[in-house]
């Protein structure tokens, strides 16, 4: 075993690219947190720095992303002051050069969101988990997935992880996304807090002996902020806002890049997640129309339905940004009705959904679940039933 | 073919070549007018632009303005052989991407930020960008299908631009020669006559004199190169 100058041991690893360590390098099946899957995952990324401010849920992430530090799989990892801090630090880590990781939940987010809404504009790489969480007030630490409302018009690639598995997936591809080349912005990977992060699931994993390769800042669309790659006057970021010399088309066609970029993950989500859906009885009448813990509740009462020979279909949607519209346009074409279960009171993903199809008015609006209530099952059921013309004994 | 994206002016505010649903060439393809073809048919095409329209223009981009990689100098001198084929081609290069102060000198350079005013005062028809930074290629390109008449083309060692006319990827210097030959055969097909010439130099830079160079030159970054007080410097790289 050899040692990092600061003491840290420093284990060998083998680098291989994503492809492979994704979809061919063998895995064994652990039954972990998705906490433990979200820093399990940053293990295998070989990311140069985390930094964080921690909160509940996402202070288990962070904490076991430390012991992942401690361990040397991750050069440099500091606790910043608070969330606007942490979120502009990944910024200007960014202009290093560097591969990026952190994480927060519900009330953090917000405090740094002044920061992360920047981190596309800046073409900022970076991996950001959201475990959610309440949005105050009253001050509550239970999971509402509300949060993901304000992050989904940033420009951010989003992915919503359904449990444990997802978790680590979706942030081991996070890495490889936001690094393309013609992506190059943050990517979130989002999962509900408790419900998931302190809750144990199988997580089939590959060696930990395995690592991403490494981060490439000369295969950027921006120049990295290096005075040691010349020329070293070259500004990343052109101060487009002084608008008494500039042209306003110059900020109106970088949003469009922006959203471009966003809009080219879409092959890769493809390519590393098999697509930004999954889709279970395509032929049904009914579908319900799931994203994160809500898709595990959703997948539930699919399975119930399918005992009773009801015509329900589900459809996990997996990217919340860029939002598979084409795929689940597709899909529903011929549906007589869409539920749409949700962890947060505003239904941002009923909408989505609505002003995706033709016919909004076939979308039933919930049910929804916020403030850390839990999502029964037979809440759903409940919908199916009506949507089919049928009776059901809702008994809670 | 259909073509998606053609020469402009597009308009006060269109849409992105993405947003019309132009999708990047995969690898081993090229963009024309925003369908995916072989580099050869696109290269094929920007070659008849630039020999057929007015005042073809190379801009280089950061990346092959400085000897700063191992490739990169064999790249640059591609690209001086296929200025010096292309008749009366200019050279004007787009050094760093920061707005220009209080105005640009549309003679000497480009910049992503407002590279419509270059295009129009120089009444380029035709150009081609080498060597910009993808995020700054994509700015600039939209900006001039929205604002000019001009054909675009884009020689990216990335994944190419969606918003040119003809883009090229994975770009190396045998594919920039490649490009040179063709233009060769298709100025012979056309009948033009052309001896092998170097672009003129650039007209408005002045002569660098470094002889008289101070710190205050450095302005904000003078702090880099000078000592502090009582610091002694023994090495440096």
């Amino acid at each position: 075993m050899s040692y990092l100058d600061d003491g840290r041991p420093q284990p060998v690893k083998k680098l291989v690219d994503m492809d492979y360590l994704l979809n061919e390098a063998p895995r064994e099946k652990h039954f972990i947190t998705g906490a433990q899957a979200m820093a399990e995952a940053v293990k295998r990324a070989n990311v140069d720095m985390a930094i964080a401010y921690p909160i509940t849920p996402q202070s288990e992430v962070m904490h076991l992303v430390g012991d992942v530090f401690a361990q040397g799989h991750i050069k440099e990892y500091y606790r910043a002051e608070e969330e606007l801090g942490t979120m502009s630090a990944i910024a200007g880590a960014s202009r290093a050069g560097v591969r990026l990781f952190t994480a927060t939940s519900g009330p953090g987010l917000m405090r740094g969101l002044e920061a992360i809404v920047s981190w596309s504009g800046h073409r900022v790489p970076a991996v950001l988990g959201i475990l959610t969480r309440v949005i105050n007030a009253p001050l509550s630490i239970q999971p509402d997935n509300i949060e993901m409302a304000y992050m989904m018009h940033c420009g951010a690639v989003m992915l919503h992880a359904e449990n444990q598995q997802d978790t680590f997936d979706f942030t081991l591809a996070a890495f490889a996304i936001a690094e393309k080349v013609d992506v190059y912005i943050p990517v979130a990977v989002a999962t509900e807090g408790f419900f998931v992060t302190h809750a144990k699931g199988y997580v089939d994993m590959m060696s930990e002996d395995l690592g991403y390769l490494d981060f490439d800042s000369v295969a950027s669309p921006v120049p990295a902020m290096d005075n040691e790659t010349p020329p070293a006057r070259i500004q990343r970021d052109a101060p487009v806002q002084k608008s008494n010399f500039m042209s306003y088309l110059i900020h109106s066609v970088w949003q469009q890049e922006i959203w471009d970029s966003n809009k080219r993950a879409m092959k890769y989500i493809y390519q590393y997640l098999g697509g930004p859906i999954e889709v279970q009885n395509p032929e049904a009448d009914v579908f319900i129309v799931a994203s994160g813990c809500a898709a595990a509740q959703a997948r539930e009462a699919w399975r119930y339905a399918q005992e009773d020979g009801l015509s329900v279909g589900l459809i996990k949607v997996k990217a919340i940004r860029p939002f598979p519209a084409d795929e689940i346009r597709d899909v529903v074409k011929n549906a007589k009705a869409l539920i749409v279960p949700e962890h947060n009171i505003i239904g941002w993903l009923c909408k989505e959904i609505k002003a995706t199809i033709p016919n909004g008015g076939i979308v039933v609006e919930g049910p929804r679940v916020y403030g850390g209530m839990t999502l029964p099952v037979e809440l759903i059921m409940k919908e199916i039933h009506d949507a089919l013309g049928l009776e059901y004994d809702l008994q809670l | 073919m259909t073509k998606i994206v053609t020469e402009g002016p597009a308009g006060y505010m269109p849409d992105s070549a993405p947003m019309m649903g132009v999708e990047l060439a995969p690898e081993g393809q090229a963009l024309l007018y925003g369908n995916v073809v072989t580099p050869e048919e696109a290269m094929r095409d920007a070659a008849i632009a630039l020999l057929t329209k007015d005042n073809p223009t190379i801009f280089p981009g950061p990346q092959v303005l400085w000897d700063w990689k191992e490739d990169v100098a064999e790249k640059s001198a591609a690209i001086l052989d296929l200025a010096s084929e292309i008749p009366n081609c200019r050279i004007i290069p787009m050094p760093d991407y920061r707005p220009k102060y209080p105005k640009i000198d549309v003679k000497a350079e480009i910049n992503p930020n407002h590279p419509n005013l270059t295009i129009l005062d120089n009444k380029i028809k035709a150009c081609v960008f080498v060597g910009v930074h993808c995020h700054y290629a994509n700015l600039t390109l939209r900006m001039i299908r929205a604002g000019t008449d001009c054909y675009t083309v884009a020689l990216c060692a990335y994944m190419g631009h969606e918003e040119a006319m003809a883009s090229i990827r994975d770009l190396h210097a045998s594919d920039i020669l490649r490009f040179k030959e063709i233009v060769i055969e298709e100025r012979d097909k056309l009948g033009i006559k052309w001896e092998t010439t170097l672009p003129p130099e650039n007209p408005s830079l002045p002569k660098e004199d470094n002889s008289t160079l101070s710190p205050a030159d450095y302005g904000e970054y003078r702090s880099l190169i000078i000592s502090r007080k009582g610091e002694h410097v023994a090495e440096v790289e």
